[in-house]
């Protein structure tokens, strides 16, 4: 098993290393050619660099010996089961527990809050700042969990999903009017940063998965569409949250 | 750099945030399915491993990626501004910046690697993991460019959201059926891990510093260019495809009535 996890960990250290390989070209490329400056801390920019692969090859080797299994015998058991209660609850569950948990979300609600706090509509204190991230944080958790249920319901009546998202298009439309100006840019994009890499490929399995045992679902066409629906539903209630806030 | 003062607090949030989704799939397994965990010990370590992963993460984004974005974003704006010009063309440089940063973040991203390969094996593999990486990066790269440009000339993000959805809309009417939720799907796939912060942080420094644009007004919003665009390019790549393969079809029978 030793060996095996060493093997898991290298692997993961190299496609880190691999994944961010590009991001660091185009950024020393920037930094040679055309800006023509030495790196200002130099030393805690590598560090730093250092920590986020082996971080990233940690985090994905955790999720697949980890949290990955025991996710994927879940939802076997339930398809088992049959019982559509406690699918749902499951679908809840597993969108609003890996969106609480998201890195980038958790980077992006501080940024924002920081970002609310410097216009002075919350209080520009640490503990305010942090009490209003986690607002915004919970918030989008809740609506992925929502999203999610929403969607494998969908799959497993079997709606087409363009009328669901253009519905939800008019509905973020309609709010982008009335909402705050300060928390629109935050709304838009806590929609894009919930559905990332804890989230994605679990969630993309329940779906697929879901759609291959039902019969009369196609995986391709009913499968996917889980990860939209978690994108859309955070921007509305986001949006939401800052008209009950401010 | 407190971060290496303290890294036991920053453990200890990492675990707060960690601990729901570990004890919600052993509440489900345990409690409400009423069956023993499979290799308890492996799954532990698993768990320890994303903790630490976790920490290590977040630490190094603080010292490193959001740093990087912003000094970048504030370098290129004074070279921008160095230049004489206040034209919106002067930040040609940004722009490029802006491309390259969205398109090898993409091309990065596991997760899109994940959902690549889901969809080759979903399709049958009708679609190829490659293309659509390629075409959501290039999504990617123009969204985050054109929010760049956005941030630049001070123009209301909504009315460009709303124009990109309407642009979704019509394709939705005419590309091919099969497509859609995989194209809907990989708006909210791009953004994760690597490029969320370096594009967040790229676009609150540009804010921060180009004359009369308010970081919280105009800094974000930036990642919802890269959700919106990655849905038109896909489309559009599927439509291509389509419209090859028929192309290709109507050739190799030329006889056949046209339908």
């Amino acid at each position: 098993m030793l060996k095996s996890f060493g093997g898991a960990l290298g692997r993961a250290l190299l496609g880190a290393l691999r994944d961010l390989a590009p991001i660091i070209l185009v950024i020393a490329l920037f930094q040679v050619l055309i800006l023509r400056q030495p790196f200002p801390n130099l030393l805690s920019v590598l560090g730093g660099l250092g920590l986020v692969i082996v971080g990233l090859a940690f985090f994905v080797v955790g999720l697949d010996i980890g949290l990955f299994p025991l996710g994927e015998a879940l939802a076997e058991e339930f398809a088992a089961k049959g019982s559509l209660f406690l699918l749902l609850l499951f679908a809840f569950a597993l969108g609003a527990g890996t969106t609480v948990a998201e890195p980038a979300l958790i980077a992006v609600t501080r940024e924002g809050a920081e970002a609310v706090a410097e216009a002075g509509l919350i209080e520009n204190l640490p503990a305010s700042i942090e009490r209003y991230a986690f607002g915004v944080r919970l918030t989008v958790a809740l609506s992925v969990g929502a999203a999610i249920v929403l969607g494998v319901f969908r799959i497993l009546r079997g709606w087409p999903l363009p009328v669901l998202i253009i519905g939800g298009y008019v509905l973020v439309m309609i709010m982008t009017l009335f909402a705050p100006q300060e928390i629109v840019g935050l709304a838009y994009d806590s929609g894009g940063v919930t559905t990332s890499t804890v989230t994605v490929p679990l969630v993309t399995a329940l779906g697929v998965g879901l759609a291959r045992t039902i019969r009369g679902r196609d995986p391709l066409t009913d499968g996917f569409g889980l990860i939209a629906l978690a994108s859309l539903t955070p921007m509305v209630f986001v949006m939401l949250f800052g008209l009950i806030v401010h | 750099m407190e971060l290496f003062v303290n890294p036991a607090l920053l453990l200890l949030a990492t675990a707060r945030d960690v601990l729901p989704v570990l004890g919600l799939l052993v509440f489900f397994q345990l409690v409400v399915l009423r069956r023993p965990l499979p290799r308890p010990g492996r799954i532990l370590f698993g768990f320890v491993l994303v903790l630490v992963g976790m920490t290590c993460f977040l630490g190094g984004l603080d010292l490193a990626l959001f740093p990087i974005g912003r000094t970048m974003a504030l370098q290129l704006a004074q070279g921008a501004q160095a230049g004489g010009e206040v034209a919106w063309t002067a930040y040609g440089w940004i722009y490029l910046f802006a491309f390259l940063v969205g398109f090898s973040t993409t091309i990065a991203e596991p997760s899109l690697i994940a959902v690549a390969h889901k969809a080759h094996e979903a399709s049958r593999k009708a679609v190829a993991p490659w293309g659509l990486r390629v075409a959501v990066a290039v999504g990617v790269a123009v969204g985050i460019t054109l929010g760049t440009f956005r941030i630049v000339t001070g123009t209301p993000l909504y009315l460009y959201i709303m124009a990109g959805y309407a642009v979704v809309i019509v394709q939705t009417v005419f590309a091919p059926r099969m497509m859609i939720p995989l194209a809907y799907d990989s708006g909210g796939v791009t953004t994760s891990t690597v490029t969320v912060p370096l594009v967040a942080a790229l676009g609150l420094g540009l804010a921060s510093n180009v004359p009369g644009r308010s970081p919280v007004m105009d800094g974000f919003g930036l990642i919802a260019f890269a959700s919106v665009f990655p849905i038109i390019s896909v489309l559009g790549y599927a439509q291509l495809a389509q419209w090859i393969a028929e192309r290709r079809s109507r050739r190799r029978s030329p006889s056949s009535a046209r339908p």
